[in-house]
């Protein structure tokens, strides 16, 4: 996500120039100067390693030495008969759906009930706030030890209303482990969904709310048509994220479900099992090479099409046109 | 009003930055350090609990001590994360001095790309002092490239009382007895078998035992070798470890179940939740470890052999397991291999085998096995007929893993034994 930018280190000095060819070509030594770490970063930690990647990804490849054993597109052709990478795809693409579905309206929800007037607002939002913060792997080291199944807090809560072991099959059944693993990723991230949302809620003029309401506005009218499409932008981001997030996702199912039998597996987690626990390289690069263009055709149509208002400024048309 | 925003927003670039920030200095501090000029010693082992991470550490103390300008880095890591993490270091060509190795097809893969050293040569100074098999796990066609540090087998590992109590006066010998073992427990309300499900490697110590009675070592070598599991004996171990799944053995929730985990495997034996396990030689000291209280189930604790299956061409005698042992890596300085010596003295050996309860591969150690239980390990085992590397390690790392898959699969009842062999033939024949 976010915190995979690489810093850029420090301007390296500026070799000495002369005054004159220095005047004549200020502007590009400038771009130059100040680019190229960056640049120099961006290439050797972003740009070889895919090149590397893509070119390992047309090679049978057990990642000693050098490939050598060249298979052409074979790698790829593999990926479309995996039954666990097309698996692989559809769990992605449940997790978007709940994501979608029932994450981001909660924190949508959340969100415009801390914008109420209410006791101990500021509480609520750290509180909400808090899970984001954990890394990934404290979160399901946590949620291992809840889910446990016999001396788990989980089973112990469902024991208590009755529910009997319902619980003991949270991380165990192939048919449940996505749900318990949707539950924990919805705990850890809809705090940072909540907190986008109410800051775009709190960008939204009052007086807006207060026209609306001398209309006689009911608050769900208003929440329909003044605060929702004025949310517009910060709903496409966070949606945006919450999806680049879901098909890179790898730390929480190492660490929490690790299965049962390949059923919780992603992308990322497949190509990690292929990559460095059967020295499957070439194969592997071939599936993180899958989530590199899956990624980017996504980020580039999602911009294009559905981003593409935002950059346009589409608040201040909005705004104009009232 | 507030505004969290400004609030927010700054907070998590500060964390972004400073996580990335870490990230690169990260990865700078792990440089491969100047191993083979000078006389660090880079040393991984799987001893990351006590007792042996502080006697090993106490070990290369004397060594340093007696070798002027050796300097150890000692790197303890969990056994799936050690894994993982050599096989990443061994793929950038950067594999530590000293590290610990099941042998196998795994150790054949690092020697085929060289990052191992053949060490027959130095070995030879020493071999006569272990006992005759120790060192065949680590030799590949003919050359050797680890010295052997213990050995053991594998085998049910049982609760006495809770046999008791389900009317069981003494283990069971063959299959069906077995099997008749499991129905009287779960009828005494006993959870016959603790097992990691998540970790798959003790899931396929049931497979590759059936594989050996019923098929027998010889064809499990030779289907290693022809890239062929499907022959019809296969799919009737398949079949036979079905009749167990049937019955439902296992702890409730075993698939999301580690094995040395605060509610694992060993924690459920440990803590007398479960009446048995299959597992190595380590188990008695992992159930303790892991147990309320450190306590482990002391003499109620038993060993019996995996039983025969009728009509099978395997002996009940032929033993499935492996050992611990340290192969040496490309760029060692040659103190390396000298301290692999002298972890091999018999007074070193002692300890190993005294405080980590395993079975030394070092003769003269053989004296400080004292736990009745191990000793029965080590008689079962110097009267064994055949021997079985772990099948996740003899094979290739593919093979390896996709056998622990696709148990994995048929003990969650969602593979059947025909799906079983087809799946690891497929991997065998794509290497």
């Amino acid at each position: 996500m976010l915190t995979d930018e690489r810093r850029p280190a420090p301007a390296q000095p500026e070799p000495p120039v002369e005054a004159g060819a220095r005047r004549r070509r200020r502007p590009w030594s400038t771009v130059v100067v100040f680019l190229s770490p960056a640049l120099v970063l961006f290439a050797l930690l972003v740009l070889t390693p895919i090149a590397i990647a893509a070119y390992g990804s047309f090679f049978e490849w057990n990642g000693f030495g050098v490939p050598t054993a060249f298979v052409g597109l074979e790698n790829f052709h593999r990926l479309l008969v995996d039954e666990i990478f097309v698996g692989d795809l559809r769990r992605a693409l449940l997790l978007v759906v709940l994501s979608l579905c029932i994450q981001l309206p909660v924190s949508l929800a959340l969100a415009m009930l801390l914008n109420q007037p209410l006791r101990g607002r500021r509480v609520y939002r750290m509180l909400f706030f808090a899970p984001y913060v954990l890394s990934e792997v404290v979160t399901a080291v946590l949620f291992t030890m809840i889910f446990s199944p016999n001396q788990g807090l989980a089973n112990h809560i469902t024991r208590l209303i009755g529910l009997g072991d319902l619980g003991a099959t949270w991380l165990a059944e192939p048919d449940t482990v996505m749900y318990s693993l949707f539950l924990v990723i919805s705990w850890k991230y809809f705090g940072f969904h909540t907190i986008l949302y109410l800051a775009g809620r709190q960008g939204i003029p009052q007086e807006l709310h207060d026209a609306a309401a001398i209309d006689g506005a009911g608050p769900w009218q208003a929440f329909r048509n003044i605060t929702l499409p004025l949310l517009g932008p910060t709903i496409r981001i966070s949606v945006f994220l919450s999806i680049l997030g879901t098909i890179q996702l790898f730390d929480m199912i190492w660490v929490l479900t690790g299965g049962p039998i390949r059923s919780s597996e992603t992308l990322a987690v497949t190509m990690f099992q292929e990559g460095f626990k059967r020295s499957h390289v070439g194969y592997a690069s071939a599936i993180s090479m899958a989530i590199f263009l899956i990624s980017l055709t996504f980020g580039l149509l999602y911009q294009r099409f559905v981003l593409r208002r935002d950059l346009e400024g589409a608040i201040t048309t909005i705004g104009d046109r009232r | 009003m507030t505004n969290p925003i400004r609030f927010s927003r700054r907070s998590v670039l500060g964390l972004a930055a400073a996580a990335s920030a870490g990230a690169v200095l990260g990865g700078c501090g792990d440089d491969g350090g100047e191993s083979g000029s000078g006389k660090k010693i880079r040393w991984w082992h799987i001893a990351n609990t006590d007792p042996m991470l502080s006697k090993w550490a106490e070990m290369a103390k004397q060594f340093e001590a007696a070798h002027p300008g050796v300097k150890f880095e000692i790197t303890p890591l969990e056994n799936e994360a050690f894994k993982t993490k050599l096989t990443t270091v061994i793929q950038a060509g950067d594999p530590p001095d000293i590290f610990h190795t099941w042998g196998g097809g795994v150790l054949a893969q690092q020697a085929d790309a060289g990052m191992v050293k053949d060490i027959t040569a130095e070995v030879g100074g020493w071999r006569d002092t272990l006992i005759p098999t120790a060192l065949d796990a680590y030799t590949i066609e003919g050359k050797t490239y680890a010295s052997a540090v213990d050995t053991g087998m594998v085998g049910f590992w049982y609760n006495k009382q809770l046999f008791e109590r389900a009317g069981l006066s003494k283990p069971p010998a063959t299959w069906a007895d077995y099997l008749e073992a499991v129905r009287k427990l779960k009828a005494a309300n006993i959870t016959p078998i603790a097992l990691a499900g998540k970790e798959k490697w003790p899931g396929h110590y049931y497979w590759a035992y059936l594989a050996m009675r019923v098929a027998g070592l010889d064809a499990l070598r030779q289907a290693a070798v022809d890239k062929d599991f499907t022959k019809p004996d296969f799919v009737a171990a398949g079949a036979r470890l079905s009749e167990l799944v049937a019955l439902q053995p296992f702890q409730t929730g075993f698939l999301a179940a580690g094995y040395s985990t605060a509610d694992g495997q060993a924690a459920t034996m440990g803590n007398g939740k479960a009446a048995m396990e299959l597992m190595g030689q380590w188990a008695p000291v992992v159930q303790r470890d892991n147990s309320a209280g450190k306590k482990g189930l002391g003499d109620k604790l038993g060993f019996f052999t995996f039983p025969a299956v009728d009509g099978g061409k395997g002996q009940i005698t032929d033993a499935f397991g492996g050992g611990g042992g340290f192969a040496v890596g490309k760029d060692a300085p040659p103190e390396a291999v000298e301290f692999l010596k002298f972890i091999a003295q018999p007074d070193n050996a002692r300890i190993e085998a005294k405080t980590a309860g395993v079975l030394p591969v070092v003769k003269a150690a053989s004296d400080a096995v004292t736990d009745p239980n191990l000793k029965m390990v080590a008689e079962t085992l110097s009267r064994s007929t055949g021997f079985q590397l772990y099948l996740d390690q003899a094979y290739a790392p593919a093979v390896g893993q996709q056998v622990n898959d696709s148990v994995a699969e048929l003990l969650a009842g969602k593979a059947s034994p025909e799906k079983l062999v087809e799946a690891v033939t497929t991997a065998a024949k794509q290497g």
